[in-house]
């Protein structure tokens, strides 16, 4: 969406989006199985010289080159696994849409359920602070404890 | 001439935007004069800066090539739609048009804030005009769109043909809409801090601006969204890219402070967090502004192509964004909260409902700078994409969904879980009996996207339950029902509105998710293919020209699964002026669904390369988000938006005689 207009401000022509398309026929694997893990594959792994697009999307020549290699390998009858540790050790973790889970990337995906976690706590134990502020505030102090005492026997 | 003058009246718009901040600051307590000169200076910006922006306009649509602006992004070919469009189709033009909504809104304070407190208004529009200034100021030094070429070259380069689209008459300017409306918020958060003054009545001033701004966010999404879809060529609607997630992160928060400011309206509780989401909410709409036009979130390299820009835009954004969290800080804890009330209400939902929501916005910003920070600090290179958002956004969402009916229902103060879910009951057995005959229809398949149909189901299903519950349907007589259906406030009719739409949304992205088809292949002229239960031929192309570029347009005969055939045509362009080729997709739609043809590279005397898709119910997804931003202009027309309004004695005795 708004990346036709960065396309335009940042000048990143090389860079704007991909026009006419992806995968082409002649590089359909025959075997429908094999060609639908080529496809899922395809869609976790980055362009390299776009700017975030799988090389499922992408009409580059460096994506087409990898589209060719991941399907050469499943046809060489490698595991997915396989396929995704030959294209990092080639490329780098850069290549991954998915980011791998490790000690670098701990914090990224444990971020989000620990903020919720530790809201769900903030909310509750505020809650329970003003519940009791609240009560506490309601109580009589002595004085009127006194006064009150006063007019009960008066 | 005009163009100089337009320069000239940003310049003053600046200086009297300062002014108006100074004055509007050091005078605001009940001074009458001050609020009548800063309202009266937030009117005058308007037109200054109304101006200006009509002045670059008319440098552009006349063609005027001695503009430098002009002469890198427009071109005499290109039609008058275009000329007109290309004006914020770029940095500097985008920045003016970012400007001209700051004063609109500003001006809007000023003409329909009349029953707004004086101080408070003065205020406002002090920190309106603080922006203003420093925003005009940012244009005036690093982006001036004003700069006179010489000599003046014949004719000018073209706007990027991608944008040489009506989407780019639409998408900008609503998203601005949306990001700089958040700024009254930020401005009315401001005020009360620096007042010291935060209430119910607070919250009820600023809820329409919230409303408003919300909208127009939802639908230049959207809008952004739709374009993408039928431009970029490969059907994809939502690529979890940063610079979408730019524009997300202010709408998941922005919807966080509607809900929060609810509490605050009806309760008094809730001020700091309200406040606290006002604030963030238009910090990342500065973030989705700023920082990705300046690139620095897409990459670290662009940054360093123009360093000044970029370190200006960072250096207004600690002092502004900084500014406001000390003020918070300091201010924050003075707030006396306010109602008490149980876990499980209306208040409790809300609460709930933020939690998530904050998470969400969290877990998108985290995603988003995560790659630029692990960089900066460990030189590591990695990428998060659209497959690491899909899991923790959408985990995040289940819940969210799911308790989105109970909300309406629970009880402000003290609510009963088991109650509602009796009432809830019909709702919930109508939802599971549509979920079944749908699953049913597709063939009982083991896949996650009957749970995701489910949830959007019990989404649309529970708002229309509410309505149904607070009408009385079946506790009372029809009639009687209907009567108070009728008289039922706008707000509670625009909650179900916007609940609704969510869940046609919700539908629409599980439906072109997990039901699309796709086939890539060559077609010769005259080959069929079949596809979803749609026969397509191939008949041919032709060459043919438009008014600044020439184009291949292939023909494909589509035969619906219902009979009736039509002609789907899409291109491949070539603008010469530049040299781009770009595709045009062609697209038929059925009811909701849509058949998406893709024209490829020629593979043969007469055949080319064709991509289709059949994308069910896609169009559900755009459809819902009208819904929600119409559920919040809807709201917006409600007696009880406008303070002081009282109801209307006649339709008060109706009712009275309705219930009776």
């Amino acid at each position: 969406m708004m990346r036709f207009v960065m396309a335009v401000i940042a000048a990143w022509s090389l860079m704007a989006p991909g026009v006419g398309f992806a995968v082409q026929p002649d590089e359909v694997l025959d075997n429908p199985v094999l060609e639908q893990r080529a496809r899922s594959i395809s869609a976790n792994l980055r362009c390299l010289v776009c700017q975030n697009q799988s090389i499922d999307d992408s009409d580059a020549e460096l994506a087409r080159d990898l589209r060719l290699l991941v399907r050469e390998r499943l046809v060489a009858g490698e595991t997915d696994t396989e396929v995704y540790d030959y294209v990092v050790a080639r490329y780098g973790e850069f290549v991954l849409l998915r980011p791998v889970f490790a000690g670098h990337t701990i914090v990224l995906w444990v971020a989000t359920p620990i903020l919720l976690i530790i809201g769900l706590i903030v909310t509750i134990v505020s809650a329970m602070r003003l519940r009791k502020h609240k009560t506490e505030r309601t109580k009589l102090t002595k004085e009127e404890e006194k006064a009150l005492a006063q007019l009960r026997k008066g | 001439m005009i163009i100089e003058l337009g320069h000239f009246a940003l310049i003053l718009a600046c200086i009297l935007a300062a002014a108006q901040a100074i004055i509007g600051f050091t005078l605001w307590r009940g001074n009458a004069l001050a609020d009548r000169f800063v309202s009266q200076a937030a009117i005058l910006q308007f037109a200054l800066v109304g101006f200006a922006f009509a002045a670059l306009c008319q440098a552009f649509m006349a063609d005027d090539f001695s503009v430098q602006l002009a002469v890198s992004h427009s071109h005499s070919l290109q039609p008058m739609l275009y000329k007109f469009t290309s004006v914020w189709g770029n940095h500097e033009g985008s920045m003016l048009l970012f400007v001209l909504i700051l004063v609109l809104f500003g001006a809007a304070v000023a003409a329909f804030g009349r029953n707004l407190p004086s101080d408070l208004r003065t205020l406002v529009l002090s920190n309106q005009g603080m922006m203003v200034a420093a925003f005009s100021a940012f244009v005036l030094f690093t982006s001036n769109p004003f700069w006179r070429l010489d000599p003046a070259p014949f004719d000018g380069t073209e706007l990027n043909p991608v944008l040489q689209d009506i989407g780019l008459a639409i998408h900008p300017p609503l998203l601005y809409l949306g990001y700089v409306g958040f700024s009254i918020c930020f401005s009315f958060a401001m005020a009360a801090l620096i007042s010291g003054k935060i209430d119910a009545a607070w919250a009820r001033w600023v809820r329409p601006w919230t409303l408003a701004s919300w909208a127009f966010l939802t639908l230049g999404i959207a809008m952004g969204s739709y374009w993408a879809y039928y431009e970029l060529g490969w059907g994809g609607w939502w690529f979890w890219d940063p610079v979408e997630n730019a524009s997300f992160l202010p709408w998941l928060s922005g919807t966080a402070l509607l809900h929060s400011a609810i509490v605050m309206e009806k309760r008094n509780a809730l001020k700091v967090w309200t406040i606290f989401l006002a604030i963030i909410t238009f910090s990342l709409s500065l973030l989705g502004t700023f920082l990705v036009r300046s690139g620095i979130l897409t990459s670290v390299h662009s940054f360093a192509s123009d360093p000044t820009r970029g370190m200006v835009i960072l250096a207004m954004l600690a002092a502004l964004i900084g500014g406001a969290f000390t003020l918070f800080a300091l201010r924050a804890s003075a707030l006396r909260s306010g109602g008490l009330f149980a876990p499980i209400s209306r208040e409790g939902a809300l609460i709930l409902n933020n939690l998530f929501l904050s998470a969400a916005t969290a877990g998108v910003l985290v995603g988003t700078l995560y790659p630029l920070v692990l960089e900066s600090l460990t030189g590591a290179r990695i990428t998060v994409g659209a497959p690491f958002f899909d899991i923790t956004f959408g985990a995040l969402m289940v819940p969210l969904l799911l308790l989105i009916p109970f909300g309406p229902f629970l009880a402000w103060k003290r609510g009963d879980l088991g109650a509602v879910t009796q009432r809830l009951m019909a709702a919930i057995i109508v939802t599971v009996i549509i979920s079944l005959v749908v699953y049913g229809f597709m063939g009982f398949p083991i896949s996650l996207a009957p749970i995701g149909l489910a949830i959007g189901f019990w989404v649309m299903v529970g708002a229309i339950a509410d309505l149904v519950d607070r009408a009385a349907f079946g506790r009372t007589g029809f009639r009687q029902s209907m009567a108070r259906l009728r008289g039922l406030p706008r707000t509670a009719w625009s909650t179900a509105l916007a609940h609704f739409g969510m869940g046609v949304t919700v539908l629409g992205v599980v439906c072109a998710t997990a039901f699309q088809t796709e086939i890539v292949t060559s077609m010769r002229q005259g080959e069929t293919v079949d596809i979803a239960g749609y026969s397509i031929t191939y008949e041919g192309e032709i060459h043919t020209d438009g008014p600044n570029f020439s184009a291949d347009r292939g023909s494909y005969a589509v035969i619906s699964p219902w009979g009736g055939e039509r002609t789907i045509t899409s291109e491949r362009r070539v603008y010469p002026v530049s040299g781009t080729p770009t595709t045009e997709a062609g697209i038929g739609t059925y009811g909701f669904s849509q058949m998406y043809i893709q024209f490829g590279e020629r593979v043969g005397p007469d055949a080319r390369v064709a991509r289709l898709w059949h994308k069910p119910y896609v169009l559900l997804i755009w459809l819902g988000t009208i819904i929600m931003a119409s559920g919040a202009f809807l709201s917006l027309t409600d007696r009880r938006m406008r303070v002081g309004a009282p109801a209307k004695p006649r339709r008060k005795a109706k009712l009275a005689g309705a219930n009776k």
